[in-house]
Parts: structure tokens; C-alpha cells; sequence
């Protein structure tokens, strides 16, 4: 076990590395250069080089990325003309379109992502779940084959699709809902989930379409085997047997499912984000992206790719106490 | 071994029992007009092979094919009562309700594979007691300690802390004794026990089957025992059913229908069984050493608690050498190390310490490219003829593989192949069929001729019959001799069967604990064993009567 977290601390700093250096990489090698979008229309050379030296751009970008590692680790100096900002450690550095600190920017939005992967994260399973339970249970029935074109209609539409349908269904003909504008959960409970109604919809359709098939399939796997055989074979109650036995068997894969789909999660949770103009992460990405705002893309990476080995961690250690049999190394 | 038991009441009458499946259009008579009774406290072995129905009959008696597309007949009698005119319960006429209370409280199966057979999730104690809940309808407190009892009346030591281990925490012994306390919860009339000891040791073997002879001179259960070993219905049964597809060939006191079969079936049957006291074949005079290992270890580590790896020593200090010409049978119980004593004889897999010397050349730790020369020379069969051929190929493919892989032209080694299959007693008409089209025995004899197909020096066999019924068994054995001749071949026989060991070998290697106990010539060992694990394993071996 400590083995195991050792193991995972030492892979998530390499993964780190190597991710933002990529980040780097790229920022290098497209020919977009930041310093026209925030110096602005009509900005004369001599203007532009002031604006290059106050972002760091005149230095090498093996130099800024080893700034950006320092900021990280022991913080850094950033000096405007005669005043200097010491960025406390971890530094992630301001955004070169708002001069806002990163850390701060990211901190603000992380409720929204937060309130929208971890609302839809309950629908997606307890749908998923059910409809797969049912499904296995009425297996090559109606209902089964119902499921299943809900299944692969829920998989062939892509977020953008299916929550555009939404909007339209429900705030245009219906007129049942106002268009989403993100109420935080601390200041009007209610008014956090009416408006975040459509966008978890829109995240549960796809999820929970990939999560009825994988609780179908194992529900079936399970069901075949010996033990639920055995307590069949003892009388236990079919309710029990399926509730109790059969579930448990089912499920214990979801976990790492989760895990591994977090990744993909992400990507569906930022084009929700950007359809819905929710003020979360996944908008951030793509402003910053835009805007060729090196320190922010860089940021957001990080915290992404910490947020990626914290769930799998997180699945690993709930697996082996679900599971006893898994030894964690 | 208990003598009759038939004194009792009957407790099972099962008359003109059919189970038909069917499938695409035809149907299937699995069980064809089988009728028995059993008697409280007497126990009656079903003997049959694969296909037999002898499992499909046993499933019919808790009414267990129901909601599948199974169709039974006939009737199955429960009860007390049966003999006082009053009629029992019968079982095939109840609604699922109906069954569902009958079974673990008055008729309780156990089954071959206790390793699937309990829920690898919940503590062993909770699932007793939860089935103990479910008939009797006790408190927690009360079930848990049912599920302590039962648990130490089965043989568990320290079953109160036991009883909180999950399945995976138990040896295989340890949990078909677990599924035995569970049988034994709510005290049923009917045990129910298929092929209960197939997937274990015959030491282990031994103290089950002592278990359950126990449970019933104690509690006056009657033990339906589903088998395919005659040798464990020998030990075990009063009376004895033999069926062959589906119906029953022969019925009657377990001692007169072994000893003096009536029907062909039956007898050979029992002709097919290698026995500890048959006579067997002259041994060959073995030659000069052809492999030689010296002080062989390996060692697999795995991880343990906190920052440590646990180290198990499978193969421990092995010295011994297999000569030109022999069979070296090579016995052991499961964990004994004689797989990875094999398997490092040919090369599949490296030493961690020890010395391998093939036609007196050192052939330990070779890189793979100057192995590869000798690969041919060292073949090896597998127990499983199912996983270990490749089910996308034809077996002709799989035959011709290695020889293509060695540069020999494709209508080359087609040809070759072809006339394997035919030495094998394969119809080389069927080079272009897969593996599934095959029997068990089949595909056995597909696995030799791929290994035959390099015309190795050695060849190893892992339990090659092991997952064979006896009269496939003892046919593959035979073809293994035949190709020994023609070849030339040297054998490395391993398995766990002893009787199988003693039919085979010139000589026999004993294997406990990755250790060699004993290495001596065939008759000498089976006739004198000189280690008291040997003597601890000839006794285990059930024995015709």
C-alpha cells in the first residue's frame, strides 16, 4: 500500500512535467504571438517589446518553462517597472490577457466544473445503473431492446448535439426552464440545480448510456456465475440474490470505469461548460486557448492532469477496499 | 465403509426423471427416465463421464433447471414420509416459492469448485449466516453464531475468527469445508454433492471425504455424491448409479456392481481406470542422462505489507536427471512446484539459482538466440487442450506453426502436419477445422501432435489427462507410449494422480513444499515408500473396492 502511494506520488510528478513541458512546446512552436492580443490594434514596435519583455517573452522558452517550474516550487518575483509582486509558491503566474494571478482564476471556476461533473456524476450512475439492472433482468425482452436504442442513441450524440436538442425542447418550446445561468449552490440552493438541470442532462445522456451497458454486461457475467448459483441453490430470495450478490459483482468495475472516464468526463464537461456559458473551467480552457494565454493554459493543465491521478488514486484505494482480494502495489 | 445405510426411512424417491433441453430446433434427453431412492443416512454415488447427465440430474433434485430452457419430467419425492404412505413433496410439482423453501433447509448442494462457489465479497460467517436467516429466520446474532457453530463442526480451527475471512483467504480444502457448514446450517434430510472433491489434493480429498461420512453416521443425512471418480464412490457410497448418456446402465450395492459389473459399460468403465495394484509394463532400462538439473530454485516475489515483498520459494534446491529413453513421472500435490520445475526443464522459464544441463551442454540462462536450438529438442503438452491451442487457427495451422516458424516450407510443413494428425489417430481430412470442432481428447491429441511435430528429445507432459474422462484418458496414455516408441522420445510426466503416475513411469519423483521428497524406481516406490509423505499420499488414494 504505501508502496503503491509512493509509486503513484513519483509517476504523477513526471506526469506533470512532462505535460506542461508539452504545453510549452506547443505555445513554442504556433506562430500566434500574445503580446499583439493584449498589447491591442495599433501598437507600434517599441510598444510591442515592452509588452515582450513584461510577459517574459523576450527570454528563451527553455527559460520561462525552468520560471514557471521555480514559481511552482519556491515561488517567484515579478517586476513591473519599479514595484515587484513576490507569487508565492505554488506560482502559477498571471494571465497575460487579465493579469489576473492563475491560481486565483482557476479557484473561482472550480465550483462550477465541480457542481457540474459532481451533479451529473449521481444522475449518470444511479440512471446508468438502473437501466442496466433492468435491462440484464428483461434480457432480449422489449424493454431490453428499448434500453439498448437509448444506450446507442445516448453514445452516437456527441454533448454539443444533445444539449443544444435540450435548450431548445426545454427553454424554447416548452418555455418550462429560463436559459442556464450559474447561481452558486451557497447563495440559492435551488436556484443552483434549476439552472444546472439542463446541463447535467446533458452529461447524464452520454455517461449513463456507456454506464447501462457496462451494468448490463456485468449483471449478465455475474448472474452466470457460480456463486449466485449457490445461494440460489440455498433459497435465498431472487430479490436478495440479484440486490445483494449478483449487484455487488456488477458494480465493483464501475469504479475503475469511472476512473478511467474521468479523462473523457473532462472533455464533455468543458464542451457543456462552453454550450451552456457556465463560468467553469472548461470555458476558461477554451478562453485562454484562444487567447494564446500561456500561464493559464498551463495552469489549467496541471490542475487537469492532478485532477486525473487523484480520481484513478481515488478508484484504486476504493477497489481494494471494496474488493479484499486486490493487493495494491 | 459405513456398510448399509439403507436402514432409515427414504428420504428421496425420484421416479422416471427426464430433463430435456432443447436447442435450435432439435432436443436434447439429457436425463432419459432415471429413477432412484435414497435412504436417510445412506449415501448413493452417480457415476458417469462428461456428458453422462449425472450433473443435470442433481440439479433437477432442488429444481434448479427451472427458468432456464430446461424441461423435467417425472417425479422427485422429498420427505420423511414417503415410506409411511403419506406421500413426500414433490419437487418438480411446487411452485418456485415452494423450492425455494425447500432448498438449504431440507435438500443442500455443494458443488465442485469452492473457490467460485462462495461470494468472493462478503465474510465467509455472513454468507452462512445469511442463508441460515433466510430459512429460519433467527436474528444477526443468532445466525452469526449458527455460522461459528457450523464452521467448527466442519473442522475449521479457530472458527470464530475464521468465520470473518473472505473466500480468497481459504485454502480450497478450507472452502469446500465452509460450503459443507453451510449445507449443514439448517440441518437438511438431503446432501447434495457434486463431484465435491475434483478440485482438490487427495490428501485433502481424503479428510472431506471423511467429513462428510461423518455428517451422516451423525446426523442421519443422506448424501447423493455426484462423481466421476469410481474410486471416491468406492470409499464413499453405499449404492452406486453408473450413467451413460443420460440414462441409467447399471444401479445396485456400490461393492457388487464394482466387483462384478453386469453391464459392458460398467465394466469398461472400470477397466479404463489406472489402478494402484494393476499389473504394469516391464520398466525400460533407462540410458545415459539426457537433462540434468542441479540444485534448481526459482523464487516469485509478489508484494506484501507496507514497503516489503514477499518472496515464495516454488522450486527449492531440486537436483535430479531425467535419462534417455525414460518416463519421469513427476507426483505432487497443488503448490508442490512441479510445474515450474517443468517449465524451467524446458526452457519457459529461468532459474533464480540452479544449473541446467541439456546432452551434458549448460543450458542455463542461454540468451534466447542460442536456446533457440535446442527448443526444438524440448517440447512440452499442456493440461488444458482448450486454452492452450489457438482458437483462430486450424488445427493443421497449429501443428504446421512451429515448423514454419523454423524455415520450413508452408506445403512442407502442411504436409508433415497432415501426417501427424494421422499418427495421432486424427483424421487428416480435418487439418483445416478449429480447435472447437474438436473433442477434449481430440484436441489433447492435436497438442501432442504439434509437439511431436520438431521430433523433440524430451517431452514434457503437465498433467496432460487431467481434464480427460477415463476412457479418454487411458487412450492418450496409450498414444503417449506409442510415439515414446516410434520416437525414441524421453518423457517428463507430471501429474497429481498416482495411479496414473504408477501406469506411466520408470521412475517417480516426489514433490512437497517446491522440495524433492523421494526419487526411486516405480515399483520400489508405489512398493516401499520410503518418505513418509509418499506413504502419507499412497494412503489418501481412494481405492476400488
Amino acid at each position: 500500500m504505501i508502496l503503491y502511494l509512493v509509486r503513484r506520488l513519483g509517476s504523477l510528478l513526471v506526469l506533470l512535467v512532462v505535460m506542461t513541458a508539452v504545453v510549452y512546446g506547443i505555445f513554442y512552436a504556433i506562430p500566434a504571438d500574445p503580446a499583439i492580443l493584449v498589447c491591442g490594434k495599433g501598437c507600434d514596435g517599441a510598444q510591442l517589446a515592452v509588452v515582450h519583455h513584461k510577459l517574459g517573452l523576450d527570454q528563451p522558452i527553455t527559460a520561462q518553462y525552468w520560471h514557471f517550474l521555480e514559481g511552482l516550487v519556491v515561488g517567484r518575483d515579478y517586476s513591473s517597472g519599479p514595484d515587484v509582486t513576490h507569487c508565492a509558491a505554488p506560482c502559477l503566474g498571471y494571465s497575460f490577457q487579465t493579469d489576473l494571478p492563475v491560481l486565483s482564476l482557476i479557484a473561482q471556476r472550480l465550483p462550477v466544473s465541480l457542481s457540474l461533473t459532481a451533479g451529473a456524476l449521481v444522475l449518470w450512475t444511479v440512471t446508468g445503473v438502473s437501466l442496466g439492472l433492468v435491462s440484464a433482468l428483461r434480457e432480449k425482452r422489449l424493454t431490453d431492446r428499448l434500453i439498448t436504442v437509448f444506450v446507442l442513441g445516448g453514445l452516437g450524440t456527441p454533448v454539443f448535439v444533445s444539449g443544444l436538442l435540450l435548450l431548445m425542447v426545454f427553454c424554447g418550446w416548452l418555455q418550462w426552464l429560463d436559459f442556464p445561468v450559474y447561481v452558486p449552490l451557497t447563495e440559492d440552493p435551488a436556484g443552483w440545480a434549476r439552472n444546472l438541470i439542463l446541463p447535467w442532462l446533458t452529461l447524464t445522456i452520454l455517461q449513463s448510456a456507456i454506464f447501462t451497458r457496462l451494468t448490463r454486461t456485468g449483471m449478465l457475467e455475474t448472474l452466470s456465475e457460480d456463486h449466485i448459483r449457490t445461494f440460489r441453490a440455498y433459497g435465498l430470495p431472487e430479490r436478495r440474490v440479484i440486490g445483494r450478490h449478483a449487484l455487488r459483482g456488477a458494480l465493483t468495475p464501475l469504479i475503475s470505469i469511472n476512473a478511467v472516464e474521468f479523462g473523457v468526463v473532462l472533455v464533455n464537461a468543458m464542451l457543456t461548460e462552453t454550450l451552456f456559458g457556465l463560468p467553469g473551467i472548461g470555458q476558461l480552457i477554451v478562453q485562454s486557448s484562444n487567447n494564446v494565454d500561456l500561464p493559464v493554459v498551463a495552469g489549467l493543465t496541471l490542475t487537469a492532469g492532478l485532477a486525473v491521478v487523484l480520481a484513478n488514486t481515488a478508484a484504486d484505494l476504493l477497489y481494494a477496499t471494496v474488493d479484499r482480494r486486490v493487493v495494491l502495489a | 465403509m459405513t456398510g448399509n445405510g439403507a436402514d432409515g426411512n427414504t428420504v428421496l424417491s425420484v421416479r422416471d426423471l427426464t430433463v430435456e433441453f432443447s436447442s435450435g430446433g432439435g432436443v436434447l434427453r439429457a436425463v432419459d427416465g432415471v429413477s432412484f431412492d435414497l435412504a436417510a443416512g445412506g449415501a448413493l454415488g452417480v457415476v458417469g463421464e462428461s456428458g453422462s447427465g449425472k450433473s443435470t440430474t442433481a440439479l433437477a433434485l432442488l429444481g434448479l433447471h427451472r427458468h432456464t430452457d430446461a424441461r423435467v419430467t417425472g417425479r422427485i419425492l422429498l420427505g420423511a414420509e414417503i415410506t409411511d404412505g403419506t406421500g413426500g413433496v414433490d419437487v418438480n410439482a411446487l411452485d418456485d416459492e415452494g423450492v425455494r423453501r425447500l432448498r438449504g433447509r431440507r435438500i443442500a448442494m455443494i458443488f465442485q469448485d469452492p473457490l467460485s462457489a462462495l461470494d468472493p465479497y462478503y465474510r465467509i460467517g455472513d454468507q452462512i449466516a445469511e442463508v441460515y436467516r433466510t430459512h429460519s429466520g433467527a436474528g444477526r446474532r443468532a445466525a452469526w453464531a449458527r455460522a461459528v457453530e457450523v464452521l467448527d463442526r466442519v473442522g475449521i480451527p479457530d472458527a470464530a475468527r475464521r468465520a470473518r475471512a473472505r473466500p480468497h483467504e481459504f485454502s480450497g480444502g478450507m472452502r469446500q469445508r465452509a460450503l459443507i457448514a453451510m449445507a449443514l446450517a439448517c440441518e437438511p434430510e438431503i446432501l447434495v454433492a457434486d463431484e465435491p472433491t475434483s478440485a482438490l489434493d487427495v490428501t485433502v480429498q481424503a479428510q472431506i471425504l471423511d467429513l462428510l461420512d461423518e455428517l451422516r453416521a451423525d446426523t442421519g443425512m443422506a448424501l447423493l455424491l455426484v462423481t466421476h471418480d469410481l474410486g471416491v464412490v468406492s470409499r464413499s457410497a453405499d449404492e452406486v448409479l453408473v450413467m451413460h448418456r443420460g440414462r441409467a446402465v447399471e444401479q445396485g450395492p456400490v461393492r457388487e456392481v464394482l466387483r462384478a459389473p453386469a453391464r459392458p459399460y460398467t465394466r469398461a468403465l472400470l477397466d479404463a481406470v489406472p489402478r494402484l495394484d494393476a499389473p504394469r509394463a516391464a520398466r525400460r532400462e533407462p540410458g545415459d542422462p539426457l537433462l540434468t538439473v542441479t540444485d534448481l530454485t526459482r523464487e516469485f516475489r509478489r508484494p506484501g505489507r507496507g514497503l516489503r515483498r514477499e518472496t515464495t520459494r516454488a522450486v527449492d534446491g531440486v537436483s535430479l536427471d531425467v535419462r534417455r529413453g525414460e518416463t519421469l513421472g513427476v507426483v505432487g500435490e497443488s503448490g508442490s512446484g512441479k510445474t515450474t520445475l517443468v517449465r524451467m526443464m524446458v526452457g519457459l522459464l529461468a532459474p533464480t539459482s540452479g544449473r541446467i544441463s541439456f546432452e551434458d551442454r549448460d543450458v542455463t540462462g542461454l540468451p534466447e538466440k542460442r536456446l533457440r536450438s535446442i527448443r526444438g529438442d524440448l517440447q512440452m503438452v499442456f493440461q488444458d487442450p482448450t486454452s492452450s491451442l489457438n482458437p483462430r487457427r486450424t488445427v493443421g495451422d497449429g501443428i504446421a506453426d512451429p515448423l514454419r516458424v523454423r524455415g520450413v516450407p508452408a506445403g512442407e510443413a502442411r504436409q508433415t502436419a497432415r501426417e501427424l494428425m494421422e499418427r495421432v489417430g486424427l483424421d487428416p481430412a480435418r487439418h483445416d477445422r478449429y480447435p472447437h470442432e474438436f473433442s477434449g481428447g481430440q484436441r489433447q491429441r492435436v497438442g501432442i501432435a504439434r509437439a511431436l511435430s520438431l521430433r523433440p528429445k524430451l517431452l514434457v507432459c503437465d498433467e496432460p489427462v487431467s481434464a480427460l474422462d477415463v476412457s479418454t484418458q487411458a487412450q492418450i496414455l496409450e498414444l503417449l507410449r506409442d510415439v515414446q516408441e516410434d520416437y525414441g522420445l524421453t518423457i517428463v510426466f507430471v501429474s497429481h494422480d498416482l495411479a496414473v503416475i504408477r501406469q506411466v513411469s520408470d521412475r517417480v519423483a516426489v514433490m512437497r513444499g517446491g522440495a524433492l521428497v523421494e526419487l526411486a524406481d516405480v515399483d520400489e516406490l508405489y512398493a516401499s515408500p520410503r518418505h513418509e509423505y509418499t506413504r502419507a499420499l499412497l494412503t489418501a488414494v481412494p481405492v476400488l473396492a
